[in-house]
């Protein structure tokens, strides 16, 4: 189902969470909100979920067109994973994963061995056969989060929305499970939310990011694009590394995987500038270089490591740089 | 020295802090507590059973614990709802209330015994219209049940309110998307995690609410047989000279706070030990 989200607005006091947020989450997409803390990504994602309330007004909520605005955070048919997992502490995974359909309403609550089968079944998906009889604290930070997942899906949600997934995960961890979710999210196909502040993580998992600043979205598009064409110097700053090259008024942005160095002999005075290696850092599969500018300005250059061994260059020689990018 | 670090001090000055330690805790704790049982059992095991056994003192055990189960069980109530809403909603005079439950800490047992004198009392506010329709509070059970909830009234709440605001409302609002009702809520998720230390803060405010004497003397009026509890009873018995009877009511409320001290340390020890577990 898609999520659409009609001109919300959310304040706290005097401080503006959301200022007429308006956006589209396509069926079975998978849509990264990205920004700083204090953007207003969680806050939004709350209100997604029915745990917040907009302010009164027009702002509109609504899954696969149905307005879902008035209905509450029970009736709602979100699953939500929180960043912590929240699971229940006293509860055995399997207890945890049934929770969802065991509250329901006896008329509509499934009978016992079907709770179990769903159950055993929910953990097949999410690959923790076995450890149905565990309590949360005898399990790891990898394994917790595909319990809180398992539980969220074992209501059938219309949507899944998650609050920084990878937040409280080790890097390596990470990485696996990041590559996990989108394998996972392709299989069952469920129109996902999720927030993050990694900006790598939101370009590597998603179909649509959705960048966010001071409560207000800045950009959105597919991860490529938003990459390759940021709107606002946020974005291009937001995105990645990024050198500021100060040119009289303008400021220059560029990538330092945009830049190229040759020997300073093949130096053309109409793209490059001449400038002295300051630092090199090579441990690793991409070197990263400082150059110092005849202005004194400083930028960092990235090379792959084969690039650097042909230049075979050490700190204080002298280089061309070619810096062909744009101004935003 | 096998395990040492910036923080340990040397063999002397670790020899008498444990020295002095040992020496408060004998003088100030352990040697009064023997005292009781030396002189309660004095004069031999059966002036100590009759003692117990005295009309008297089996209306004043009786009191106590009319007093202690039902202001108890309602300030487990009030507790739990104060809590509850404390920490799980922000809303407008949220510190206010805070700082109101702490008054009965804060006031004087005396000063809150006298209030309720001042309020219910035959000279008091609603004394003659009280009297008028024939309703005793003051120098009656009543009586001493509010001012025994009075003075209990921030035990359980005071131990819940910390340990709710850790454990934060993450749990509670994942129970609410997965469609919980409100009382699935509260039975099914935040009471199982709050289990011990409400137990706890129960214990604490049982051992009170028999052994209150201040707030209970004021509005009691000390009839004998009638409003006397057991603590009340324990001064006229030892105002009238009534060493050994006095001294073996007395081990009834010691071995009352042994028993909570017990429980305690044994809730602590388990739920010491689960935490431990957490990663």
């Amino acid at each position: 189902m898609s999520i659409s989200i009609h001109s919300i607005s959310k304040n706290f006091g005097a401080y503006t969470a959301l200022d007429k947020i308006s956006l589209e989450v396509p069926n079975g997409s998978l849509t990264a909100l990205l920004g700083p803390s204090g953007s207003g990504k969680t806050t939004l994602l709350r209100i997604v979920a029915g745990l917040d309330f907009p302010d009164p007004g027009p702002g509109r909520i609504a899954f696969h067109g149905e307005d879902v605005s008035e209905v509450s955070a029970r009736k709602r048919g979100v699953g939500f994973v929180f960043q912590h997992y929240a699971l229940f502490q006293h509860m055995s995974v399997a207890q945890n994963i049934a929770f969802g359909l065991r509250v329901l309403p006896s008329a509509q609550r499934p009978k016992k061995s079907e709770i179990r089968d769903r159950v055993m079944e929910l953990l097949k998906l999410v690959r923790l056969e076995g450890l149905e009889g565990r309590r949360p604290h005898e399990l790891s930070g990898g394994q917790r989060q595909r319990v809180a997942l398992a539980r969220a899906l074992a209501i059938r949600p219309k949507v899944l929305l998650l609050d920084e997934p990878f937040g409280a995960l080790d890097a390596q961890v990470r990485k696996d499970l990041r590559r996990w979710l989108r394998q996972f999210h392709d299989e069952i196909g469920l129109t996902t939310l999720f927030v993050t502040h990694d900006q790598e993580e939101a370009l590597e998992l998603s179909d649509q990011v959705v960048v966010m600043r001071n409560a207000r979205i800045e950009q959105v598009g597919k991860p490529q694009s938003v990459y390759d064409q940021p709107r606002s110097p946020f974005v291009y700053e937001f995105l990645g590394n990024v050198n500021k090259l100060h040119e009289g008024k303008n400021v220059r942005y560029l990538r330092p995987h945009e830049i190229d160095v040759l020997f300073a002999a093949e130096c053309d005075p109409a793209t490059d500038v001449l400038a002295r290696v300051h630092h090199l850092f090579s441990a690793g599969p991409i070197a990263t270089l400082t150059v110092k500018l005849g202005d004194g300005q400083f930028i960092d250059v990235e090379l792959s490591r084969k690039q650097l061994d042909e230049l075979s260059l050490s700190v204080g020689d002298e280089v061309a740089v070619r810096l062909a990018a744009r101004t935003v | 020295m096998r395990h040492r670090s910036a923080t340990t001090e040397s063999p002397w000055v670790r020899r008498l802090l444990i020295g002095v330690a040992v020496f408060i805790i004998s003088v100030f704790l352990l040697l009064p507590l023997a005292a009781v049982f030396a002189e309660a059992f004095r004069k031999g095991w059966e002036i100590f059973l009759a003692s117990l056994h005295e009309e008297a003192a089996l209306s004043a055990i009786k009191l106590t614990l009319i007093a202690a189960g039902i202001s108890v069980p309602l300030n487990t109530l009030f507790g739990v709802s104060a809590a509850w809403l404390i920490t799980k909603f922000r809303f407008r005079g949220r510190s206010f209330l805070l700082a109101l439950i702490d008054l009965p800490f804060a006031v004087s047992p005396v000063i809150a015994g006298l209030v309720w004198v001042l309020l219910f009392g035959a000279k008091g506010w609603l004394g003659p219209w009280l009297e008028q329709h024939d309703i005793r509070i003051i120098f009656a059970l009543p009586g001493i049940v509010i001012a025994t909830m009075f003075v209990t009234f921030p035990f359980v709440a005071r131990e819940l309110i910390p340990l709710m605001e850790t454990q934060g409302s993450d749990q509670e609002e994942a129970a609410i998307i997965l469609g919980a009702r409100g009382w699935q809520v509260f039975f099914r998720v935040t009471l199982p995690n709050i289990k011990w230390g409400l137990l706890y803060g129960v214990l604490l405010c049982n051992a009170r609410a028999m052994g209150e004497f201040g707030a209970v003397s004021v509005v009691s009026g000390h009839i004998r047989g009638e409003t006397n509890t057991l603590p009340l009873h324990v001064e006229v018995l030892y105002n009238e000279y009534q060493f050994s009877a006095a001294f073996a009511c007395a081990t009834l409320l010691a071995f009352l706070a042994l028993v909570t001290l017990g429980i305690k340390s044994a809730v602590e020890h388990l739920t010491g030990h689960q935490s431990s577990n957490h990663q």
